[in-house]
């Protein structure tokens, strides 16, 4: 059975649809079978950013209603044999999602897929409920600043009530994002630090991925940004987090740091 | 190692500029009625009055470009003698 994923924030463009691209990637890279579902209904982008957007035929709520299997509605990848996107609507609205419909393709997908990618709307609202519905894990997106160091703090919250497995009595593995990570505001002081955001969201550091004009480049291309360039720094960083997410263990770099974070925490312990 | 290394030295915006040219112009066109989505109903369901199609042997895919859109639709229609004769 797939591990179903969401890729979740609360608040908006901070990185969930580029990260869900880029991890999905990673994890195809990796030869696991890998589908990437869009559930911003209205305002889908994960088409964009994989560069799939002009072979979209069938939806998400294509398939909730009938009107295609949802084999039809799976969008291989052109230059990836496992990876498969799934695309929101982008005429319907919101409630053309609906739960019961959900289930049944999270259900079905599980069977055929080893990752199950769920790219969460912002907000607080139907749509975003509905991505984390069924996920076993969440990746909190999250860039080091304020406001969205806190919506982060309301989406666990959620993360923990709201999801089947909280419903269940189950814990919701939740991992921290740490997206748009620039390393010369951090130098001169002017970004919250690393370890401040771990230390008021208390959930385990998946990775941090650095500001990077490799992200757009990718996104102007249409390619995730592991794919487009596999040797950038943002790319380099996304393939040690989807490495984690598989259960490995990575050392984690601060972007312009020499020590390892372990390293910086246990050298300041001592002192 | 990077299949999109040729974007490397070049920028990458010219094409940014035409993926979105080219999308927005069928999103644009298709805003109340989506043509090629009637188009694919109208077609399967004639193509299902004549044969039993089984709805998982038909393959649509689509390739919208900038003047056109192609549609195609693959249907799988099984011979009722191949069956026999196997
Ligand atoms: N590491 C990064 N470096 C530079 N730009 C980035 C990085 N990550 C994301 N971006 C840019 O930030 C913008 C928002 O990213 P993205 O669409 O992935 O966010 P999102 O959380 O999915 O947004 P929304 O909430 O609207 O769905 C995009 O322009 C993207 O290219
Ligand atoms: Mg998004």
């Amino acid at each position: 059975m797939g591990k179903v994923i969401v890729v979740t924030s609360g608040k908006g463009g901070v990185g969930k649809t580029t990260s869900t691209a880029a991890l999905g990637a990673a994890l195809a890279q990796r030869n696991e079978k890998v589908v990437v579902v869009d559930f911003d209904v209205g305002l889908r982008n994960l088409d964009l950013v994989m560069g799939a957007e002009r072979r979209v035929v069938y939806d998400m709520v294509n398939v909730i209603q009938g009107d295609a299997k949802l084999p039809q509605a799976l969008i291989r990848d052109k230059r990836l044999e496992t990876l498969f996107l799934l695309a929101a609507s982008q005429t319907r609205d919101k409630d053309s999602l609906t739960p019961e419909g959900v289930e049944r393709i999270i259900g079905e997908l599980k069977k055929y897929f080893d990752w199950i990618i769920c790219d969460s709307p912002a907000g607080i609202e139907r749509g975003a409920t509905l991505a984390m519905r069924h996920a076993d894990m969440a990746v909190v997106v999250t860039n080091p600043e304020v406001s969205s160091v806190r919506d982060s703090d309301r989406i666990i919250g959620m993360l923990d009530s709201k999801t089947l497995k909280a419903e269940n009595g189950e814990r919701m593995e939740k991992h921290l994002l740490l997206t748009r990570y620039d390393a010369n505001r951090a130098e001169r002081g002017d970004m919250l630090k690393v370890e401040d955001v771990l230390d008021i969201l208390s959930i385990p550091l998946l990775g941090i991925i650095p500001e990077s004009m490799d992200v757009l480049k990718a996104s102007n291309v249409g390619a995730p940004v592991t794919l487009a360039d596999a040797r950038s720094a943002p790319a380099m960083a996304y393939f040690d987090a989807a490495r984690r997410l598989a259960g490995e263990t990575v050392p984690i770099v601060i972007p312009g740091e020499k020590r390892g974070l372990l390293g910086k925490i246990f050298g300041r312990k001592a002192a | 190692m990077s299949i999109f290394g040729l974007f490397r030295r070049t920028s990458s915006a010219p094409m940014a500029r035409e993926r979105l040219q080219v999308l927005l112009a069928h999103e644009r066109a298709s805003i109340g009625s989506d043509l090629v989505a009637i188009l694919r109903e109208e077609i399967l369901a004639v193509i299902a009055k004549h044969v039993q199609v089984d709805a998982d042997r038909v393959q649509v895919t689509m390739d919208r470009d900038e003047h056109v859109s192609i549609l195609e639709i693959e249907v799988e229609i099984p011979l009722p003698n191949a069956m026999k004769a196997a």
